[in-house]
Parts: C-alpha cells; sequence; structure tokens
C-alpha cells in the first residue's frame, strides 16, 4: 500500500493517501525507523516473557550450547577426531555453536513471526517488517549471555582475546542479516503457504551440516582446492563465512580465506534486499490472509 | 488549507471466498503438485472435451463497491449498517491495515484506530508492563506513556492490580485498562469500532463519556456500533452503509430513520400500502397459519372529511380505523399499540382499556380507535393490531408492524420549540414558576 506522509504547507498534520498499489512497494525503511520504539517493545515483550515462563530461564541461554558443545565434543571432537584448528575442540564448537545458534533461533522465530502476531496485524497499523526484525534481534540477548560464557571458557582453557575481538560485531551483523534475509522472506511465505513452518526445521538441520560448526573450514578448503572448484564458493552459504568469521574475531584462530568472507558478505546482502523485497510485495494482503 | 479530515473516493474492497479445493490456506506442496498436475491436465485437454468441474469456481465478493464521502475536522461520524454491510471493511481500510482493491482515501491528520480493546496485551505481563506495550502498539511514544500513566491508570480503575500479571485480570478489567491506553491517546481522528459491545452498562457509559470528551476537543471521531442509542448521542452526522454501498449521508437523525427502515424488512415506507393505509390481508407481519381476521388498518386525521394521513403532529387527536371480518367467531376484543421503529412499545390500548365496553363486534364491519390528544415525540412510529375474544382471554388474529405513520412535532408546546428524537419518546406539558422559600415540607401519608 503507498502511503505518502507528508506535513502540508500550513500545518504540521501528516497527510496520508492510501490506495491500491500498482507495481513495486517501497522498501519502507524509513518507516520502520519511525517505528523503532515499537521495535524496542517487541522485543522486550518477547524476552520478558521468555525468561517469566521458564523455571530455567536465562540458564537456558547457556545450557543449550553447553550441553551440545559436550555431544559434540564426545562424538566429533574424541570419536571422530575431527580437526579444530589447534584449538580445544569444546571452545572451538562453543564458539561456533555461538553463532550458529543466534542464527538458527532467529530464523525459527522469524519464519513464524507473522502468523504468530495475525491479532496484531489484524487489528493495528504498523510497518510489518517490525515483527520478523523483532524476532530475529531477540537472539541477541542469549548471544550476549553465551558471550560472557564464552569468555569463562576462554579463560579455562587460557585463550585470551585479541584485537580482533572488536570485530565481533561484525560477523553478529552477518549472522543477523542472513537470518532476517531469509526470516523474511519465509514469514511472507508462510502466511500463504502455512506449511512452510514444518519444511524449516529440516533445513535449518541440514544447513548446519553445510556449515563450519562442527568441523573448521580449514578442512574443507583444501579438498575444494584440490578438486578445481574455487574456494569462494564455499561462501555462497552465508552463514559460512558469519561462524568462521565469528570464530576467528573471538578466538584469534584460524584461517579465514577472505573471498569466502566476501563472498558471504555479498549473498546476505542480497538475501535481505530480497527478502525485503519479497516481504513488502506481499505485505499488502497480510491482514486479509493470515 | 482544507477542513476536510477524511475524503474516501469511489473506494472499494473486493474479497475472494473459497479457493481451489474449498481450502483457506492452500500449502506449498499443493500449490507445486498443483501446478505439475495442471500441466498434465492441459496437455490432456488438448486431445479431450472441453473441462466442466476442471475450473474452479472462483468466489468473490465486494465488501465496499464505490464508496464516497467527506468528513470535515471535528466532525463526529456515526457509520451504521446491518451486519456485512462493509462497515468494518471501511475502518481497517481507513486504518491502513488492509488495502482497498479500488479507489482512494485521503485522511489529513493522526489516525488512532479502536478495532479492538487489548489486541496489544500479553498475559504473562503485568497491568503496567502492557500499558506500555499497548501504548507502543498503538503509536504512543514511551515519553508520553510515562506521562499520561496515572491518568490512564485511574481511568481503568485497576489501581490495585496495576502489577499484577494480566491473565489473572477479569474480563471488566481487561477491557478497562485497554481502553483506558487507546482512549488517552489523543489523536487527530479517532476510529472506533464496536467496541461497546462489551462490557457493562457502566464501563459502556464511561467510554461514551471519554470519547465525548475527545469530541469536545475537536477532534474527528469516526464511531461504529450497532447500539443506536448511543450512535444519536454521540454523533451529529452519519453514514449508512447497506451491501458494501453507501445509503444516506446526512444528520444523525435522518441516519437512524434510514437504517432502521432498512432493517425491518415490513416496514416500507408506502409501497404495497398506500400512505395511512395497509392491507392486512396478506400483511408479512402476521404469524404464519393465523387467520385473517383483520382486513386492513387505516389512519385518519381528527377532521371531520375522513381522509388517510401518512403523518400527524404531536397532540393531535389519532384516528385509527381497523376493518375486519369475523368469519363466524364471535369478537369482542381489539387491541391496537404503538412501537417505536426500534421496537420499542411505546403504548398500549384496547377495547377493555377504554370506558365503555365495545360488545361483542357484528360478524364483519369497521372498528374506529380515537387517541385523544396523543403526544407522541416526533419520530417514526408502527401500529401493531390485534383481535379477539375477551373471555376466554384469546387474541386470534395479530399483525406486526401493519402500519407506519411519522409524527412531527408541530407547536405543541406553544413555544415553537421541538424536542429532539434522544428526549423521550413522548412529548409533555409542563408549567414553571418561581414559589417564594416556603416552610418545611412535610411527610404526608402515602
Amino acid at each position: 500500500m503507498s502511503a505518502v506522509p507528508e506535513p502540508t504547507a500550513a500545518s504540521e498534520t501528516p497527510t496520508v493517501l492510501i490506495r491500491p498499489t500498482r507495481g513495486l512497494a517501497s522498501l519502507q525503511l524509513k518507516e520502520v525507523w519511525t517505528y523503532r520504539e515499537l521495535l524496542y517493545f517487541l522485543v522486550w515483550r518477547d524476552v520478558k516473557v521468555r525468561y517469566k515462563q521458564t523455571v530455567l530461564g536465562v540458564a537456558w541461554a547457556v545450557l543449550q550450547p553447553v550441553m551440545t558443545t559436550v555431544v559434540f565434543t564426545i562424538f566429533f571432537g574424541q570419536l571422530a577426531n575431527i580437526g579444530s584448528d589447534g584449538l580445544p575442540y569444546p571452545l572451538f564448537s562453543f564458539a561456533g555453536l555461538l553463532a550458529w545458534n543466534f542464527f538458527a533461533q532467529g530464523l525459527a522465530q522469524a519464519s513464524g513471526s507473522l502468523v504468530g502476531s495475525s491479532n496484531l496485524i489484524k487489528k493495528v497499523y504498523f510497518p510489518r517488517l517490525v515483527i520478523p526484525i523483532s524476532s530475529v534481534l531477540v537472539g541477541l540477548v542469549d548471544l550476549c549471555v553465551g558471550l560472557v560464557c564464552l569468555l569463562g571458557i576462554m579463560a579455562h582453557y587460557r585463550v585470551w582475546p585479541s584485537a580482533t575481538f572488536l570485530l565481533l560485531p561484525v560477523f553478529v551483523f552477518l549472522a543477523a542479516g542472513a537470518a532476517l534475509g531469509v526470516g523474511m522472506f519465509l514469514s511472507a511465505l508462510n502466511v500463504k503457504y502455512r506449511d512452510v513452518r514444518y519444511v524449516v526445521p529440516f533445513f535449518v538441520q541440514l544447513w548446519l551440516f553445510v556449515t563450519p560448526v562442527i568441523y573448521p573450514a580449514s578442512l574443507v578448503a583444501p579438498k575444494m582446492k584440490a578438486a578445481g572448484v574455487p574456494v569462494w564458493l564455499y561462501g555462497l552459504n552465508p552463514m559460512a563465512g558469519a561462524v568462521e568469521g565469528f570464530r576467528w574475531a573471538a578466538l584469534g584462530t584460524g584461517t579465514v580465506a577472505g573471498s569466502v568472507i566476501t563472498t558471504s558478505i555479498a549473498v546476505t546482502a542480497v538475501l535481505l534486499v530480497g527478502g525485503v523485497f519479497y516481504f513488502r510485495q506481499t505485505e499488502r494482503t497480510f491482514a486479509d490472509v493470515v | 488549507m482544507s477542513e476536510v479530515a477524511i475524503r474516501v473516493e469511489r473506494l472499494g474492497k473486493q474479497y475472494r471466498i473459497g479457493t481451489v479445493r474449498g481450502s483457506k490456506h492452500r500449502t506449498l506442496r499443493d500449490t507445486l503438485s498443483g501446478a505439475v498436475a495442471d500441466s498434465f491436465r492441459r496437455a490432456r485437454g488438448i486431445l479431450r472435451s472441453p473441462e466442466n468441474g476442471l475450473r474452479p469456481a472462483d468466489g468473490t465478493f465486494w465488501a465496499l463497491k464505490d464508496v464516497s464521502f467527506e468528513i470535515q475536522r471535528g466532525e463526529v461520524v456515526g457509520i451504521i449498517g446491518r451486519n456485512a454491510a462493509g462497515k468494518s471493511t471501511l475502518l481497517k481500510i481507513l486504518s491502513r491495515i488492509t488495502e482497498p482493491t479500488t479507489g482512494s482515501a485521503e485522511i489529513h491528520g493522526s489516525v488512532s484506530s479502536l478495532l479492538e480493546v487489548g489486541s496489544g496485551f500479553h498475559a504473562e505481563l503485568t497491568g503496567r508492563e502492557n500499558i506500555f506495550l499497548n501504548g507502543a502498539i498503538l503509536g504512543m511514544p514511551k515519553t508520553e506513556i510515562i506521562r499520561r500513566f496515572d491518568e490512564i491508570v485511574s481511568f481503568s480503575e485497576v489501581e490495585k492490580f496495576i502489577d499484577t500479571p494480566v491473565k489473572h485480570y477479569s474480563s471488566g478489567m481487561y477491557l478497562r485498562l485497554a481502553f483506558a491506553v487507546a482512549a488517552h491517546l489523543e489523536p487527530e481522528i479517532l476510529i472506533v469500532d464496536e467496541v461497546l459491545a462489551v462490557g457493562d452498562a457502566a464501563f459502556q457509559a464511561k467510554c461514551l463519556g471519554k470519547m465525548e470528551d475527545v469530541a469536545r476537543r475537536g477532534r474527528t471521531v469516526l464511531f461504529v456500533s450497532h447500539n443506536i442509542s448511543a450512535v444519536e448521542r454521540l454523533c451529529e452526522t452519519g453514514v449508512v452503509l447497506a451491501e458494501g454501498r453507501v445509503l444516506f449521508r446526512g444528520n444523525i437523525g435522518d441516519a437512524v430513520s434510514c437504517y432502521l427502515a432498512s432493517v425491518n424488512p415490513y416496514v416500507t415506507s408506502g409501497s404495497s400500502e398506500g400512505p395511512g393505509f395497509a392491507d392486512l390481508l396478506r400483511h408479512p407481519g402476521r404469524q404464519a397459519g393465523a387467520r385473517p381476521l383483520l382486513q386492513s388498518l387505516a389512519l385518519l386525521g381528527p377532521g371531520s372529511p375522513r381522509v388517510l394521513r401518512d403523518r400527524l403532529k404531536t397532540g393531535e387527536d389519532a384516528v385509527f380505523e381497523i376493518r375486519y371480518d369475523a368469519e363466524g367467531t364471535k369478537l369482542d376484543m381489539a387491541f391496537l399499540a404503538i412501537n417505536s421503529l426500534r421496537g420499542e412499545r411505546v403504548c398500549t390500548v384496547g377495547t377493555h382499556l377504554s370506558p365503555g365496553p365495545v360488545g361483542v363486534l357484528p360478524g364483519k364491519g369497521t372498528l374506529q380507535c380515537r387517541l385523544p390528544s396523543l403526544p407522541l415525540a416526533a419520530g417514526d412510529y408502527v401500529a401493531v393490531v390485534a383481535i379477539g375474544q375477551s373471555f376466554p382471554r384469546k387474541e386470534i388474529d395479530r399483525v406486526e408492524f401493519a402500519l407506519r405513520f411519522r409524527v412531527e412535532t408541530g407547536d405543541y408546546f406553544g413555544t415553537g420549540a421541538a424536542l429532539h428524537h434522544s428526549q423521550g419518546s413522548f412529548a409533555q406539558r409542563s408549567e414553571w414558576k418561581v414559589v417564594p422559600g416556603a416552610g418545611e415540607l412535610e411527610v404526608g401519608a402515602l
């Protein structure tokens, strides 16, 4: 729907024109900024509700990656003996898992967010983009809790953060962008086709194995070179760059092929723009269909 | 600088009802497999005869069609109509929740819509937290919410429970809190849809009072309700919607009459009946299967030439003439009742309520009923007529909504003053004088 808010010359009253959208809808980013307080409140609400309800509360943000790390360490680190770039395997997998969980949670929450907020969508006006964005941002809280835990584990293994630690937000941003891009697309799709929601966990599972969480990218790169496949192709998975980069920034080790990261950034940008675009195009029917 | 707050031009909204295979939400799987199946079907169709039943029924309907009107700044407009007239759809479009299919709407000013109370609430959060959340969802900046927090809490009357999770609230408390937040938004245009339908009488009165307050401060208000008296009390003008189109746009009294006429299936303004006369032999207001002893009902003026009248003045004598055919049954009782268009009984008169019994009625004839100085307030009314036996008390034939007529104030009070339709259903003369400060009043025997 094209709504053109513009102050009239004589007074401050905003004028809004409502008409059926023809052709391409605008990306509406400025309006999302206007509603940033709503975004803040939705994130706050979800976080508050989550931590109010569960007995484990905050502990769950730590417990989940810790338990997964234990299982991975036993089965992949020790029994399967997968390399970990010279780092102790638990540290290696925990760091990777932090980034991965942030992405996976964000994606899962975002894809169901529109349908979950159907009562809001049908009753109140606000830019609908705010909903998937808030679901992804909620994961930031868990990520911060997890980072504290990561620092603890790093101290235990005597691995100290280096200057690269300051670059951590870049890779968090990358993961958030990927989650948001795909999440927006899926949430819009889910409104029309309700079975999309059931397919998402399956794909996320597969995605986990394709991403260098359990194993380092240095396992894959030489094999690709040997097969004559350009290494940057691995970066087509945006999370490959995000996870590797995250680990590198936090732990200071690991060989990060710059081409992989660059490709991941480019792919994430495409996913973001494409996701917003698709979302805006289908947004006009949300209230009618949801 | 225009004074128009809302301008709607040829607005239309089309909905699709049902889709292929009757399910509301197609699945991705169905879509993908359907695409494959369809291409096969099309290939086969080239060799076969035309499909019947292969093309799915495409049901669409226009919830709104060609709706145009203007609302000035500061106007309080009531939007009324039957269910499925398109009122909620219109509000949703003006609130930017759904997009119109055709036409356009221009809105000058900030809009706040109350389409459902408490839509932003979350059960696990406390009342205090929900005020902030709901306020943010409805577009109130945080500083505004803080400033008005106390006002909101006192309006809602839930001070004691403000820090309890909302899931423990009763539905009344929940509603009061939600309305309190929305009511303090101070938008330039307030759109309210049927929120008064739930809630007790005290709450409804409070909501109406607050909305009157908003209106008095010069805001534009759009109010949708089925509560006709609330609409009449609050609004100056009205828009009547029927089947997605505008039926009437004008002052609220006429709008209400128009709406009531459209809702009441039997009351037509002179179609199968002429003015002041109703043929009762085959009248839809008679219960199916009853014996049609009543043949016609006519309304005459008090004057000596027997002239049919479709309208009276307040305080005039009304003369009703009932033609009947007893068909062998012994009849000695008849009564006539006057209802407002809303169905409220204004008065009942009958042979058993007048001095001097009428006795057994002749087998066939005309019964006249005179109501001297009928002090009905201005408005539209319907007459109900029935005939039967007094002992044992039995009504043999009855026709509802038999005849419609209008009453105009005229100069009942002798001062040229007229009564507004919201000031009562009958007109009463009164005498006023200043009395000297008398002594104590005594309590007499009652």
